[in-house]
């Protein structure tokens, strides 16, 4: 049975897009504003789950291949990276560092450590937030 | 120099090498090389009696865990090297009497390892001075002992027995060390010698008494003195040897050996002289009472121990007398009490083993011990025959037997106990009259053992072997023992001067060595002591012609349910169903009935300090104003609430608890935080999708049709706890003892070049906890994905099984 929706599936175009570009700015605001890995993490998955509503399961798959379950593992390695590359400089554990740093276009920037361990806060969120709901919604009912 | 310290530790090795030496050289039988251990130990301990004699003593100490004063210190003294030659003495004669009585097709290296066993452990009692090693080797004889009990661990009463045992000695045990640790904590010493040294100034401490009361406990459970001796007869199910050694001569007496090695710690005590007299004359009484209504020789070998244990038992409780009294010519006589009781402990020894290994002959060779298909063996089995009446009738104290010298002895003990002004004349005199009632009972089943086996007709249809002579081998140590019953008769000084005498040195350690000796004649003298002995003997036989006509009285006095070993199985039941009664009675299985006690407890807990803190007060004052929108957020979340327990449908269970979440989310606006805010609003969207994928699975929402009582517990439990809850938060505030950190914080610009202070502190500060959050998550969807994707198929087994 294949409904027409029609007008869901192009708003859902749009608005997947503003709400992934809103999560990445979440992402990257955190330092400075509200935002942050975690809440930006949720964005993310929240834009891939309204494509899954408004596309079905088959689409979404061929769309985006990505297999979020390898996400958990590598957002945690990338937490633990940053906390253990703190050792190389011989300082404790999860020590963090941050520095102003000058490009081309973007001019003065702040770069933090603290950033890459939000990183992999991130990349965890959006594994499991979609591994959670893609193996309960994808489950036969017996 | 660690001589004894070896001797000890020597069965132990042996007994690790035995299960070896079994596997290796089957054409010798294992028990030989057994052999060589107890008697080269006891050859070694032989070579102390000149030196001892001479009242030297022997201490060594290996250092165990010195820093808590426990020390593996052995001291060798008289007491000691009594009991040591018993054990390695008798355990001699027991390995070669084993050695024929056990069939090679019997587990022999099980056998001889932990006989071996419990031959170290029984020495680590005897010698050991620190009371903590003490115990370890106390309760060692009693795994042994257990492990002896249930040899043939195929028969259900072997196993009964041995657990019955177990756990009388081991209950006596945990008491014993309970008194251990209470007399530690008086004397601040681990040393029996030193306690002695210094006990004299905490008599009137207040451990004392329990102190005292509950080694006597330990002591009693293992020496098996009313009411605890429950468990001897019923040890009876162990192969005859070990009957022989563990269950008459050697573990029984570590009950005694522990009230004479404490007697001058607390023989000053009156208490201790009544508690061991009684307790000695009531189970000298009550066992040679029931002895003879058993028709199982065993069983009537068990009784008659008991009751000669309790004899014992009461000689050391009046000789206490003499440590009460202190020295002098008046309490010499009380001295000999003890004397006498150490003489009887080694005629028991010898004439006891004797008689057990005499009624194993008759059950190996004729196949029964029922002493009512035995009779007539007389011609059959003279050698045998000839052990037993020497046993028996030194046994009933008559003469030229050893058993009629420390009788007599035991005669002027209790006649002794007369003089003391302790309570009425009445009362004291009563107990030589006990003690005379139960002498002659004695004298009946010593009858009945020699009468009843191998007198009368012999029944040889009721046999399952015909009556014949035992093997040298199986003869050879109770014609020893039996031989030492009338040496030690006819030459009763060189024991008493050589051995005894030293050991009173270690139970009178206070009192001047010189008059402790005594001297033992057969012929004292026609005093009223031989007058009681011939009253004995007059009364017995007139009682044991007559049996038949009074034996009826014990069913009507005694029927088998009102005995102890009943007492003993039913609380054991009662217990056992009891316990199953109460924890099926709260452990219901139901999820609501646990949640239940959780929250009750909580409230009782938690409450309770509260009210008993008066912590629970709060000032309404110090707090802000809340204004007209957060009233109305509030309220719309308290409907929200209360409508979702009446909810009929789970989709509206759901929507209105994302009102909930939505609802935080706006606090979170209005008491600004934004980080939260974004949070929350994300999140509760996310669950509340994820809510929606699970509902398409679940079943259709049914009401709890529980009942209306317990409907109300749920709702006066839920209220309390929410009361109690917001009473804490609101208390918690009102007293705030420190200044908040965040003050740090609010430094993050500069220590972390970050203006949201939120994700500084979660990103840098308080990464650590961020990152085991991650790790939360990870397991989360893991788990999830785990438990969907890997559940059983239809038809598959279960995973659990696996």
């Amino acid at each position: 049975m294949q409904q027409n929706n029609l007008i869901l599936r192009t708003t859902t175009t749009l608005i997947a897009f503003l709400l992934l570009g809103f999560a990445i700015y979440l992402f990257f605001a955190g330092h400075n504003s509200p935002g942050g890995g975690f809440v930006g993490g949720l964005m993310t998955s929240g834009a891939v789950l309204l494509l899954y509503m408004a596309y079905g399961i088959e689409s979404v798959d061929k769309m985006l291949p990505i297999n979020f379950r390898i996400l958990i593992p590598i957002g945690l390695a990338t937490a633990l990276a940053t906390g253990a590359g703190s050792f190389l400089f011989n300082v404790p554990f999860l020590t963090h560092t941050f520095g102003y740093f000058y490009f081309p276009i973007f001019g003065e920037v702040e770069l933090a450590t603290a950033m890459l361990f939000d990183l992999g806060v991130y990349f965890t969120v959006v594994g499991s937030v979609m591994t959670t709901i893609l193996t309960i919604a994808n489950d036969q009912k017996v | 120099m660690y001589t004894v310290n070896l001797a000890i530790m020597i069965p132990f090795l042996a007994a690790i090498i035995v299960p070896i030496i079994y596997k290796r050289i089957q054409k010798i039988h294992i028990g030989w090389f057994v052999f060589l251990v107890p008697t080269a130990l006891f050859l070694f301990l032989v070579s102390f009696i000149p030196h001892i004699a001479n009242g030297e003593t022997y201490l060594y100490t290996l250092e165990w865990i010195p820093s808590y004063n426990i020390n593996f210190t052995t001291y060798l003294d008289g007491l000691s090297l009594i009991f040591a030659l018993l054990i390695t003495g008798i355990g001699a004669l027991v390995t070669i009497y084993s050695i024929y009585y056990l069939s090679s097709e019997e587990n022999l290296s099980h056998f001889y390892t932990y006989l071996l066993l419990f031959m170290g452990a029984m020495l680590g009692v005897v010698f050991s001075d620190n009371i903590m090693v003490l115990y370890v080797f106390w309760e060692l004889t009693s795994i042994s002992s257990f492990l002896l009990i249930a040899f043939w661990y195929h028969r259900k009463s072997s196993r009964d027995g041995a657990q019955k045992s177990l756990l009388i000695t081991v209950s006596g045990g945990f008491g014993m060390l309970v008194g251990f640790i209470m007399l530690y904590v008086m004397t601040g010493s681990m040393s029996v010698r030193e306690i002695i040294t210094t006990i004299s100034s905490f008599h009137d401490h207040a451990l004392f008494i329990p102190a005292m009361l509950l080694i006597l406990l330990g002591a009693f459970t293992k020496s098996a003195q009313y009411p605890f001796h429950i468990w001897l007869p019923t040890a009876m199910e162990a192969p005859t040897p070990v009957s022989a050694y563990l269950h008459s001569a050697t573990m029984v007496k570590a009950g005694i050996y522990l009230v004479a090695r404490f007697t001058p710690v607390f023989g000053g005590e009156l208490t201790w002289f009544w508690v061991v007299t009684i307790v000695g004359i009531v189970t000298l009484f009550w066992g040679s009472f029931n002895a003879i209504r058993q028709t199982d020789l065993k069983a009537l070998l068990a009784y008659s121990t008991i009751s000669q244990l309790g004899m014992i038992m009461s000689m050391i409780g009046i000789s206490s007398v003499a440590l009460r009294q202190g020295y002098s010519v008046n309490t010499v006589i009380y001295t000999q009490a003890a004397f006498a009781a150490i003489f009887h402990l080694i005629n028991h020894s010898t004439f006891k083993g004797a008689l057990f290994m005499v009624v194993g002959i008759i059950d190996h060779e004729l196949g029964t011990r029922d002493i009512r298909r035995l009779g007539g063996l007389a011609t059959l089995m003279p050698i045998t025959f000839t052990i037993a009446i020497i046993g028996s009738f030194s046994m009933a104290g008559l003469p030229p037997f050893n058993g009629f010298l420390s009788k007599e002895m035991f005669f002027t003990a209790v006649l002794s106990v007369r003089e003391l002004q302790f309570t009425s004349e009445v009362w004291m005199s009563l107990i030589p009259v006990i003690a005379w009632v139960a002498s002659t009972l004695t004298f009946v089943y010593c009858m009945i053992f020699v009468i009843k086996t191998f007198l009368g007709e012999y029944k040889e249809e009721k046999l399952e072997h015909p009556g014949h002579e035992a093997p040298f081998g199986m003869l050879f140590s109770p014609v020893v023992l039996g031989f030492l019953v009338i040496v030690i008769f006819f030459f009763p000084n060189v024991l008493g001067d050589y051995v005894i005498k030293p050991a009173m040195y270690s139970i009178f350690p206070q009192l001047g060595a010189e008059d402790l000796g005594q001297h033992i004649s057969a012929w004292h003298g026609f005093n009223t002591e031989l007058k009681m002995t011939i009253g004995v003997i007059v009364l017995g036989t007139l009682l044991f012609i007559s049996l038949r006509h009074w034996k009826g009285i014990y069913n009507w006095i005694l029927p088998e349910k009102l005995s102890f070993n009943s007492l003993y199985g039913n609380s054991l039941e009662k217990v056992e169903d009891l316990s199953k009664f109460v924890t099926n009675s709260y452990m219901t299985g139901h999820l609501r009935d646990y949640m239940v006690y959780i929250y009750i407890f909580f409230i009782i807990a938690v409450g309770g300090t509260l009210l008993n803190t008066k912590a629970f007060l709060f000032d309404l004052e110090q707090y802000s104003s809340i204004s007209e929108f957060e009233w109305l957020i509030t309220i719309g979340m308290i409907i929200a609430a209360i409508a979702m327990l009446l909810a009929k449908s789970r989709l509206t269970a759901i929507l209105l608890n994302s009102v909930l979440g939505y609802g935080i989310a706006i606090f979170f606006v209005i008491f600004r935080a934004p980080d939260l805010a974004l949070t929350q609003t994300v999140i509760e969207t996310v669950t509340t999708v994820l809510f929606l994928a699970a509902y398409y699975f679940l079943p259709e929402w049914k009401k709890e049709d529980s009942k209306r009582r317990s409907k109300v517990v749920n709702a006066i439990i839920s209220v309390t706890v929410g009361v109690l809850f917001t009473t804490i938060a609101l208390a918690v505030q009102s007293g705030k003892l420190f200044e908040s950190v965040s003050s740090f914080y609010e430094n993050a610009y500069e220590l972390a070049g970050a203006n949201n202070i939120v994700n500084a502190i979660l990103g840098d500060f308080r990464a650590f906890d961020t990152m085991l959050e991650v790790v939360v998550l990870l397991i989360a969807g893991l788990g999830v994905y785990t438990f969907i994707k890997l559940k059983a198929r239809k038809g598959d087994n279960p995973l659990e099984d696996k």
